[in-house]
């Protein structure tokens, strides 16, 4: 076999799911679309939030349907690589390219029309706001974690696919949800920039307390990888040390790049409400004068 | 102001269904490490599949004939599922005779109702007649399992292990890294346990046993 026949084979999905080719390709045409539209209308989006969407979207895309998915079910550190997408990257960039008014405008208006009862429904929307809360959305986050890595949990996870299913999505979900809640949109019922920036130190400690715990055990954890055989040679130990630390640095660093972006926003809207405030002094000084 | 203070109701309210949504999550993840500790089961049993694993399937060559077997022929038996390869050194012959071992353990009425399927995963080295005679040396339980590279990498996929060739010798010998997984299924195809190699001959004889005296 060519060297590009197997990276074609490699891009194709080891397990194939229609839920996960939908939810990928239906938002990324919705996106499409909303981006001709804004055009159209002469407010084009921003060429970065386009290429944050659109590289959100494809990382969650690639390590859910291509071989990926397979080296993962095999192989603890690339399983951490895929939770790190899931649950950091992918979610991360999306909610950073804030795409909801792409989004919109690009969504057919029938199908508009469809999802709004469920979009308005009070239960769905009690939901929302319980899972919304700056305590139970950072409890959730490192809970989840802390749960899909407990070994027996993790033994069933990685031996049974509808466990597998569950995890992976439980953990997509979960990272829309609450990088939406960090780096979302400011609005009166959405928490502040301090709140915020207080979530992502919260959730980083105890990632980083779980990711060196990983590192630093001496004994394998996780022998389902060994009972299942690994996709290549590799000691159980150092595959159990590559995976700790990618659960320590790499969400330690999106925290990090996150407060970078909260602090920005902090800095610029202090700038222009100085800039308000300094503008209505004038203005009440040239009245008084 | 009255809305001021319902958004601050409820974000105390929030606050304490996180709190304790926290305080549940770290009992049972405590609870589920202590259980961890000890293997995620006790000494004398198995981890158990409750049919969550999918059930017995596949098409495969029967060594001992040479037809061309399907998992029907198998109804109303007991089935351990492992793959393997007759060169391998150590984990192969020595989880067989573990398996084999269980088996002869079982009352003479439950012996008969207890297959082992070895299906090798290097079907190249292992023909019809090594396969046969190698599983011929285990006991007469187990039936030597072989088929194309297709046939065997759906199984595998099914039920989620995998192997890898190494690299052969200057004498064209090599490696094979598989899985060390036991499937065992019900009479009925559902999958019932899996072993894992720290498992013991008790263990797996109390399972079988429950196994096999169920219609």
């Amino acid at each position: 076999m060519s060297v590009f026949a197997a990276a074609l084979r490699f891009l194709l999905p080891w397990e194939f799911s229609p839920v996960a080719l939908a939810g990928c390709a239906l938002p990324v045409a919705a996106y499409l679309r909303g981006l001709r539209t804004r055009r159209a209308r002469g407010r084009p989006e921003v060429a970065l939030r386009a290429l944050a969407f659109l590289a959100g979207v494809g990382s969650i895309y690639a390590v859910l349907q291509t071989h990926l998915d397979f080296l993962a079910q095999h192989m603890f550190w690339i399983h951490r690589v895929q939770h790190l997408v899931l649950h950091h990257l992918g979610p991360f960039l999306i909610a950073l390219s804030a795409p909801a008014e792409t989004l919109l405008a690009g969504t057919p208006r029938t199908l508009a029309r469809t999802c709004r009862p469920l979009v308005a429904n009070r239960v769905v929307r009690g939901l929302y706001r319980r899972l919304q809360q700056p305590v139970v959305a950072c409890v959730l986050f490192v809970g989840l974690i802390v749960f899909w890595l407990t070994p027996a949990v993790h033994f069933y996870a990685m031996l049974i696919r509808p466990i597998y299913l569950t995890m992976n999505w439980s953990m997509l979900i979960d990272g829309l949800l609450f990088w939406w809640l960090v780096l979302g949109p400011e609005r009166a019922s959405a928490p502040r920039l301090a709140t915020r920036m207080a979530m992502l130190v919260a959730v980083a400690i105890p990632q980083a307390i779980l990711g060196a715990y990983l590192t630093f055990t001496a004994s394998p954890l996780y022998d389902v990888y060994g009972l299942c055989g690994r996709a290549f040679a590799i000691s159980p130990i150092l595959d159990q040390q590559l995976g700790g630390l990618n659960t320590w640095i790499p969400p330690g660093m999106m925290s990090a790049l996150g407060l970078i972006v909260l602090a920005s926003r902090w800095m610029r809207s202090d700038e222009s409400a100085r800039r308000v405030s300094s503008g209505a002094l004038a203005r009440a000084a040239g009245r008084s004068g | 102001m009255s809305t001021r203070a319902n958004r601050d109701r409820t974000s105390a309210g929030g606050a304490r269904a996180g709190l304790l949504l926290g305080c549940t999550l770290l009992v049972g993840c405590a609870l589920a490490a202590a259980g961890c500790a000890r293997g995620g089961r006790s000494a004398a049993h198995l981890h158990r599949l409750y049919g969550l694993a999918p059930p017995l399937a596949f098409t495969l060559q029967d060594a001992a004939s040479g037809a061309t077997v399907t998992a029907a022929a198998f109804r109303d038996r007991v089935v351990m599922l492992y793959f393997g390869y007759t060169h391998c050194p150590d984990v192969c012959p020595t989880t067989l005779a573990k398996l084999a071992a269980a088996v002869r353990e079982l009352p003479a009425a439950d012996r008969d109702r207890v297959r082992i399927a070895f299906v090798t995963v290097d079907p190249a080295r292992d023909t019809l007649a090594v396969l046969r005679a190698y599983a011929a040396a285990f006991g007469p339980e187990v039936v030597g399992l072989r088929g194309t590279r297709r046939q065997i990498d759906r199984l595998a996929a099914r039920y989620r292990v995998t192997y890898a060739f190494g690299a052969p010798n200057a004498r064209g010998n090599y490696d094979v890294t598989h899985s060390s997984a036991v499937f065992i299924f019900g009479r009925d195809g559902r999958s019932a346990a899996v072993v894992e190699p720290s498992d013991g001959v008790a263990a797996i004889r109390m399972t079988l046993n429950r196994l096999a005296s169920r219609a």
